[in-house]
């Protein structure tokens, strides 16, 4: 298929090229999103269409348009007096000069010359842009309009932190999922998964209503589910492996200082925070605080570390939402982080589970005091893999869902998360990050992001803080708000050689399941088929 | 290929035009019609572009004569001399000749030789010719009595019945006319009004 729309007539490296409709080819079947090649004299460019406009040869027609109801006038003026446009945005050469022969597609450094013909990019093109599915590659969609596949390169993808993004209902959930599903299938990396809503792990429904399977389902032997709530989940038949209890003694206070608007804290709060913890320990110092007594001592040890009352009264209010977490115990009887590195050590995908509390305050605690241990084990692990040139630990991805919370420029520096978004692969940490509110995040963070999966976003903010630092910014906004609000996306970044819109891979059908499932791994073979049923 | 109908015999010629008589009064081919001579080696291509009847003598005018006739031909009946004393003439405007066999759509080294025969062209040259719309151009650019447009339709329309499809011609030319005359819409909506089926 080399479906001829028509030929360049100018354009500009920076701006994209425009091309002139051939009278052939209707404007009405051009779509925004759409590959299209240009055969240029010495090059084959390949480009996505990023926008569609309508000319007029002459001004005069417009304002004394012709009879078009008359089928003959029509048919001769289109395409010569009036004739669609399109503006297309060369991203690769994929053929004619010897680099990209022998090295695949490359980034474009020039423009094709005047008048070079315009196709739609056939299946082939397409194969060789986003290459086929392999040991690294997952495919995770369709471009529009095509059956080719699109593959993402995951060793590629979590190298570096990824943000999935989309307005809530557009399908962000379903996209991590088939992500995550991807790095399990392919093996390229461990992933720890804070499951706000107990969706990745074990089935849950989807907006139709119909009953979807998770990750522990499809992959029962590389995944472990770590629950929060052992209730909600008995209820909701999930295997738990383990039962996540946290002592006070974890808790230290740059985690309250990242909890200070969530709980509700003044600046002065968080500053006695840091005294009280230099009064009674890191490690004590919550029990302490919430085992004072009104009184004559309590009122003395005030003074003494000048804080003030009405301050005083914030923090313990603040302190108090903990007690009504039953998962904070005064002192845990297992070591959860421990737990999860031994998990992740053998290869095994944690997912935790937050059951009934999904408060934000539990969810930042949590990931935030996890994290930043499993952060420091690995960073050391790390460290001392270089040193002795040992094996370095698995490349470790972390889920985390409303990110902005975590990541927004005012706690951004504070939280670990903020600080493996910055360092990227160093340590063989990287995050993958669920939000629908990016305006929200910091703009370093959302700028080291390696590659960025978007639903429709639009909110003019969200979106310009998604496609911040893109190259032809303008062009994909018009591309991303034109989305449909359902299983559509827009890729770009590292993991893609070019922005691609992908209607995204069907999941929830036990054919998907079984084509997510590599052979070798149905060994369970009748079990899985009946949970196919 | 068909006998080709002789129509004519040029009595006067130009680079850019020809002039021939007809050789039977009010034989005249019809407008925007194509024509050809075919002085060798070069056969010249023309469109018919305006016709007359007149007197053979220039300052003799004719006189009305049917007064106690019933029917116009009772006219030319009673006087037969009418017909040897009145001659009808068309002009063609040259869009293109012939050299080695080859189709040139651009005007001749040489124009025609008096007395040329001029033949009306069969359909299969008449398609032949209308492969290019380069002729359009000519049409389009010449100073004539006949208004352009009703020229270029006529001629548009009468090529047209040589092909199977003549919607699919005239589309294909209107297209041609559109970018010729994207300056001048009017005469390109004068034109396209005509020409539609």
């Amino acid at each position: 298929m080399s479906e001829r729309l028509g030929i360049v007539v100018s354009g500009s490296l920076n701006k994209g090229v425009e091309v002139k409709l051939d009278s052939s080819a209707p404007i009405e079947d051009m779509a925004v999103g759409r590959f299209v090649t240009i055969e240029g004299q010495k090059r084959r460019f390949f480009g996505m269409i990023t926008d569609v406009s309508l000319g007029v040869i002459d001004q005069k027609l417009t304002l004394t348009p012709p009879d078009v109801s008359d089928p003959f006038i029509a048919e001769v003026l289109a395409g010569t007096s009036t004739f669609g446009t399109l503006h297309v945005s060369p991203s690769l050469v994929i053929g004619g000069d010897v680099a990209s022969l022998l090295e695949g597609p490359q980034p474009v450094k020039t423009v094709p010359s005047h008048f070079s013909v315009v196709n739609l990019a056939s299946q082939r093109d397409v194969e060789l842009v986003f290459g086929t599915e392999d040991e690294k590659r997952f495919f995770i969609g369709t471009p529009l309009d095509m059956e080719t596949k699109v593959c993402l390169d995951l060793e590629e993808l979590v190298k570096r932190s990824n943000g999935v993004f989309g307005k809530s209902g557009t399908g962000k959930t379903f996209l991590a999922r088939l992500l995550l599903i991807g790095m399990l299938q392919k093996g390229t990396a461990v992933n720890l998964v804070f499951d706000m809503h107990s969706e990745y792990g074990w089935e849950s429904r989807d907006e139709r209503g119909r009953k979807v399977k998770a990750l522990k389902q499809l992959f029962p032997s590389k995944v472990a589910v770590f629950t929060l709530d052992e209730e909600s989940s008995r209820r909701r038949r999930v295997s738990t492996d383990f039962v996540v209890r946290l002592g006070y003694d974890e808790i230290e206070p740059e985690d309250i200082a990242l909890l200070r608007q969530t709980l509700n804290l003044t600046e002065a709060s968080v500053q006695a925070v840091y005294q009280l913890a230099r009064e009674f320990g890191d490690k004590r110092w919550i029990e302490a605080t919430l085992g004072l007594e009104e009184g004559e001592e309590t009122r003395q040890l005030l003074t003494k570390l000048n804080i003030h009352d009405s301050t005083y009264h914030n923090l313990r209010r603040g302190l108090e939402t903990f007690r009504r977490l039953p998962f904070l115990v005064p002192s845990a009887p297992d070591n959860t982080v421990k737990r999860i590195l031994e998990y992740l050590d053998r290869g095994t995908n944690v997912i935790l589970e937050f059951g009934r509390y999904t408060d934000i305050a539990a969810y930042i605690l949590v990931a935030n005091l996890l994290t930043r241990r499993i952060h420091a084990q690995y960073r050391e692990a790390m460290e001392k893999a270089i040193g002795e040139d040992t094996i370095p630990p698995r490349q470790l991805v972390i889920t985390i869902e409303e990110a902005h919370r975590f990541l927004n420029p005012e706690v951004s520096s504070q939280t670990i998360f903020g600080t493996i978004a910055r360092e990227m692969r160093k340590y063989n940490v990287t995050l993958l990050v669920i939000d629908q509110r990016p305006s929200g995040i910091d703009g370093e963070v959302m700028s080291q992001m390696g590659t960025k999966i978007t639903c429709l976003l639009d909110n003019e903010r969200d979106v310009d803080s998604v496609l911040a630092g893109v190259i032809n910014k303008s062009e994909f906004k018009s591309v991303l708000s034109k989305l449909e609000s359902k299983q559509q996306a827009l890729i770009f970044g590292h993991a893609v050689p070019v922005p691609v819109v992908v209607r995204t891979r069907e999941y929830g059908s036990a054919e998907s399941y079984r084509d997510f499932i590599p052979r070798d791994e149905t060994e369970a073979g009748k079990d899985i088929e009946e949970l196919w049923e | 290929m068909a006998e080709m109908q002789r129509v004519g015999e040029v009595i006067e010629a130009s680079t850019t035009d020809f002039v021939a008589q007809c050789y039977e009064l009010y034989q005249i081919p019809p407008l925007g019609s194509l024509v050809k001579t075919k002085d060798l080696p070069v056969e010249l291509y023309g469109i018919v572009c305006n016709a007359a009847t007149t007197s053979l003598e220039p300052g003799r005018r004719p006189i009305a004569r049917g007064k106690d006739e019933t029917t116009e031909e009772e006219i030319y009946r009673s006087s037969p001399q009418l017909l040897k004393l009145l001659r009808s003439e068309f002009g063609a405007l040259v869009v293109g000749h012939k050299k080695d066999a080859k189709l040139y759509h651009y005007l001749p080294p040489q124009p025609a030789r008096i007395h040329s025969f001029v033949y009306l062209c069969p359909p299969e040259e008449v398609k032949e010719f209308g492969q290019s719309f380069d002729f359009l151009n000519l049409l389009i650019n010449t100073h004539l009595p006949v208004p352009t447009e009703e020229l270029v339709a006529a001629s548009l329309r009468q090529m047209s019945q040589a092909y199977e499809d003549p919607r699919a011609f005239l589309v294909a030319a209107g297209k041609e006319l559109a970018i010729l005359l994207s300056g001048n819409l009017n005469q390109l909506k004068a034109i396209l009004g005509r020409i539609k089926l």
